[in-house]
């Protein structure tokens, strides 16, 4: 494998985010979307082409390429080096392959936007940093791909500035990030105090060469990096930050906020499992963490309005399920997770854009209804998605979410066995909030103003203001009236529903199909499959033992994957009769059990919690304590004390420059006096004293 | 024969009067006469040691001085009347267009 063509793969997202980012205001927005697509298309193709390599028979399990030195300073060493194995290999793979995917859909999504070639320049961007991310060899540099996607993500929720709602959304996620990543820096301190390297090679094998490194060191360095990866994969307690991050254009949710950006954490996890190996607490936490944000966003998730919103919060809870498998060990499940969840999570996101982009804006699921047959494309690709992610069988979902479900169960005792039961739970929850998205948006009366929509946008201006807390596409479009400049041939537009461009839809098209058999590399022997995704990672999990010994027991895997499609089966039945056979029952239960409603509606409180305990206190304590004592004595108090004594100074000396004659004759006199004084009685006191004789 | 005290003495004192009345008074004529008086002071100590030392510079020397008093009192009599023309006044306290 040429090395030259593996260093392209971050350098052209990068190449082309510096020509759209620089030129891109000025060139045709065909020009534009073909640099954006090419920077992605290219990579992904030298990703295919490694993966085949790798594949290959006698082909290295890993290698590394070493660049520059980077920071040398008396022993530590960090260079820009790459590493690449199985895990890399499916990581690059994720965020080339979907994220080419949906760049292509953006062409058609954002075809009238105004900053095209800004959002397309952050795009590229944000994929060069994450190509950093996984290539990395080192934690430092995988730390600067860390920074980088999260000043992507930041750009791209902000990416409406125009919008208040947009941009503090934007701040939000830069600073909820910004906790973790201080946990992620705190990590990287320890590692250099204890190891003298970040490089990740050199800092296992050192791990591996002592046998008896474990505990209280080990797990504070885990629970430091589980920090970072809680802020990045929006895990508890550190999550409010994605269902806002919403606010960003629709293909941004699916390519960072669900497919790529926030799984980094699980990367994170997964790469450093040599070390969350020997620390069974650490490794307790993951895991308790993962299932209780997967069961705690699952149950918020099935009260939410706003399509989008629902798939954050399902994306919060799937996250959840990775964290819950990289917690028993099963990092294998984890990241087959992650891969299956980029899958049908795009898919969802990008038929949720679609939607929204068939109702010209229209986010809340309560005005929409009985799209089945207006937009028959979106329909059946999302319903993918859907199966896919509520784990019916055979699509992928099922296999990733019932493999860490059974690792789970694997683990045993009664911690083992509680987290198999709630993320079984969750199981049926997914289930029902997914088939309850479903219902609402395809099945149904339409809810939806149709003489509204087929008045084109510019009714859309004034329209429903009120409604969903979230607009991205509404207002944009609002703005675009005022823009008549875009004349990019998408009128189709102002005439009501309609199926969205083929450049969306054949993006959706492959990622259902890929829902449909992601799932199919993973299939376990108990259920007549071989598990190539686990024989594929294999090397990197387990470098010695190999898989052998995981073949052994896998006898009560039928059952549990019974009980788990049971599971879902029972949420698609709860969806099915509230949603569709008495579309009424819904609210009626929701005023039964108005308290238990109103708690998930608000999310638990948890924003207005955090706002209390946290914000609030911190915007005291900067107004009251940095902003008072702080700024308005020591700053201000120094400089106000300076130009204070200067002009006291200035004062006092301006008396002598008083422009009156007789005072600077005064003046004259007395130094002459002083002067004669002074020669008298200092200089020649001799002749004092013949004076005074 | 006088003793050369007396005559330091009196220039002193006519010196001083000289100093005080520049000090004191507001009329610009009447500070000009001081400072002519002061010169003037000076004149007499120059003469009377000239005498003392029966040497010839501190004679000349007061020549000098009696011919640079006579310039500035043509330059400053000058001055006052252009002054007093522009202002309608001599009192030096209420020349100070310069100072605020």
């Amino acid at each position: 494998m040429n090395d030259t063509l593996l260093w392209l793969i971050p350098t052209l997202p990068f190449a082309g985010f510096l020509i759209n980012g620089t030129l891109g205001r000025k060139l045709p927005r065909a020009l534009v979307s073909t640099v954006a697509l090419l920077a992605t298309l290219l990579p992904a193709l030298i990703v295919l082409k490694l993966w085949i390599y790798m594949s290959s028979a006698g082909a290295p399990d890993h290698f590394s390429l070493t660049g520059a030195p980077w920071i040398a300073i008396s022993g530590f060493q960090v260079n820009f080096a790459f590493a690449i194995d199985h895990l890399t290999l499916v990581m690059l793979g994720i965020v080339t392959g979907v994220g080419f995917l949906i760049h292509v859909y953006s062409v058609g999504y954002m075809a009238e936007e105004e900053g095209f070639w800004r959002f397309f320049a952050y795009l590229n961007l944000f994929m060069f940093f994450m190509l950093v991310l996984v290539l990395s060899a080192s934690f430092l540099l995988m730390f600067v791909g860390w920074e980088g996607v999260g000043l992507a993500s930041y750009l791209l929720i902000g990416f409406y500035f125009k919008r208040d709602s947009a941009a503090n959304a934007g701040k939000k996620a830069f600073i909820v990030n910004r906790i973790g990543d201080f946990g992620f820096l705190l990590a990287m301190f320890l590692l250099i105090a204890h190891f003298g390297s970040l490089d990740f090679a050199t800092v296992f094998g050192q791990v591996d060469g002592a046998p008896g490194l474990t505990g209280g060191f080990l797990t504070t360095i885990c629970l430091l990096l589980f920090v970072g990866a809680v802020g990045k994969s929006a895990q508890i307690p550190l999550y409010i930050w994605l269902p806002d991050a919403m606010e960003g254009p629709t293909p941004v949710s699916a390519l960072i906020h669900a497919a790529t950006m926030v799984t980094a954490g699980v990367y994170m996890v997964a790469r450093c499992h040599v070390l969350f190996d020997r620390s069974p607490f650490a490794l307790a936490v993951v895991a308790i963490i993962g299932c209780a944000t997967a069961f705690f966003a699952a149950t918020v998730g099935m009260v939410q309005h706003d399509i989008k919103r629902v798939l954050a919060y399902s994306t919060i809870s799937q996250l959840g399920y990775m964290f819950l498998g990289c917690g028993v060990a099963a990092y294998e499940a984890g990241i087959f997770h992650l891969m299956t969840h980029a899958f049908f999570k795009a898919l969802l996101f990008l038929a949720a854009g679609s939607v929204i982009h068939a109702l010209s804006g229209e986010q809340d699921m309560r005005n929409m209804g009985g799209l089945r047959k207006r937009i028959p494309i979106t329909f059946w690709t999302m319903t993918a998605g859907v199966f896919a992610i509520a784990g019916v069988p055979p699509l992928a979902g099922f296999f990733s979410k019932d493999e860490i479900l059974y690792q789970t169960y694997l683990r045993g005792g009664a911690l083992g066995y509680t987290l198999w039961f709630v993320g079984l739970v969750t199981a049926g929850i997914t289930s029902f909030y997914m088939f309850r998205l479903w219902f609402k948006t395809f099945f149904g009366a339409p809810r939806f103003d149709e003489a509204a929509l087929s008045h084109g946008h510019a009714a859309h201006g004034d329209h429903d203001e009120d409604l969903a807390p979230v607009h991205a596409h509404r207002d944009t479009h609002a703005t675009m009236v005022a823009e008549p400049e875009h004349d990019s041939g998408q009128t189709a537009h102002s005439h009501g529903v309609h199926e969205s461009p083929a450049v969306m839809w054949v993006p959706l098209a492959i990622l259902a199909v890929l829902s449909f058999i992601g799932g199919w590399v993973g299939v376990p022997l108990a259920l007549g499959g071989h598990n190539e995704m686990e024989h594929f990672l294999g090397p990197v999990f387990h470098p010695v033992e190999h898989v052998a010994e995981h073949i052994t027991s896998r006898g009560a895997e039928p059952l549990l994957a019974t009980i788990s499609v049971l599971a879902a089966a029972i949420g698609f039945y709860f969806a099915y009769v509230l949603y569709y056979r008495k579309p009424g029952t819904a609210a009626a239960f929701a005023e039964r059990y108005k308290g238990l409603y109103n708690l998930l509606d608000h999310k638990y409180w948890v924003d207005e919690i955090y706002g209390r305990l946290i914000v609030s206190p911190l915007l005291m304590f900067s107004r009251i304590v940095l902003g008072g004592l702080v700024d308005g004595l020591v700053v201000q108090g120094t400089g106000a004390t300076l130009a204070g004594g200067t002009r006291g100074l200035g004062w006092l000396v301006r008396r002598m420059q008083s422009g009156n004659i007789r005072s600077y004759a005064g003046w004259l006199a007395l130094g002459a006096a002083v002067v004669i004084a002074i020669v008298l009685f200092v200089v020649h006191p001799a002749s004092a004293n013949t004076l005074t004789r | 024969m006088v003793p050369i005290a007396y005559y330091l003495v009196l220039g002193a004192i006519l010196f001083s009067i000289g100093v005080c009345a520049f000090l004191i008074k507001r009329n610009v004529i009447t500070i000009f006469l001081s400072i002519e008086l002061m010169l003037n002071a000076v004149n007499l100590t120059f003469v009377a040691f000239a005498h003392m030392w029966n040497r010839i510079e501190g004679q000349i020397f007061v020549f000098f001085v009696m011919v640079v008093a006579a310039a500035e009192a043509a330059v400053g009599l000058a001055i006052i009347i252009a002054l007093f023309r522009a202002r309608q006044t001599l009192n030096v306290d209420q020349v100070n267009l310069m100072k605020d």
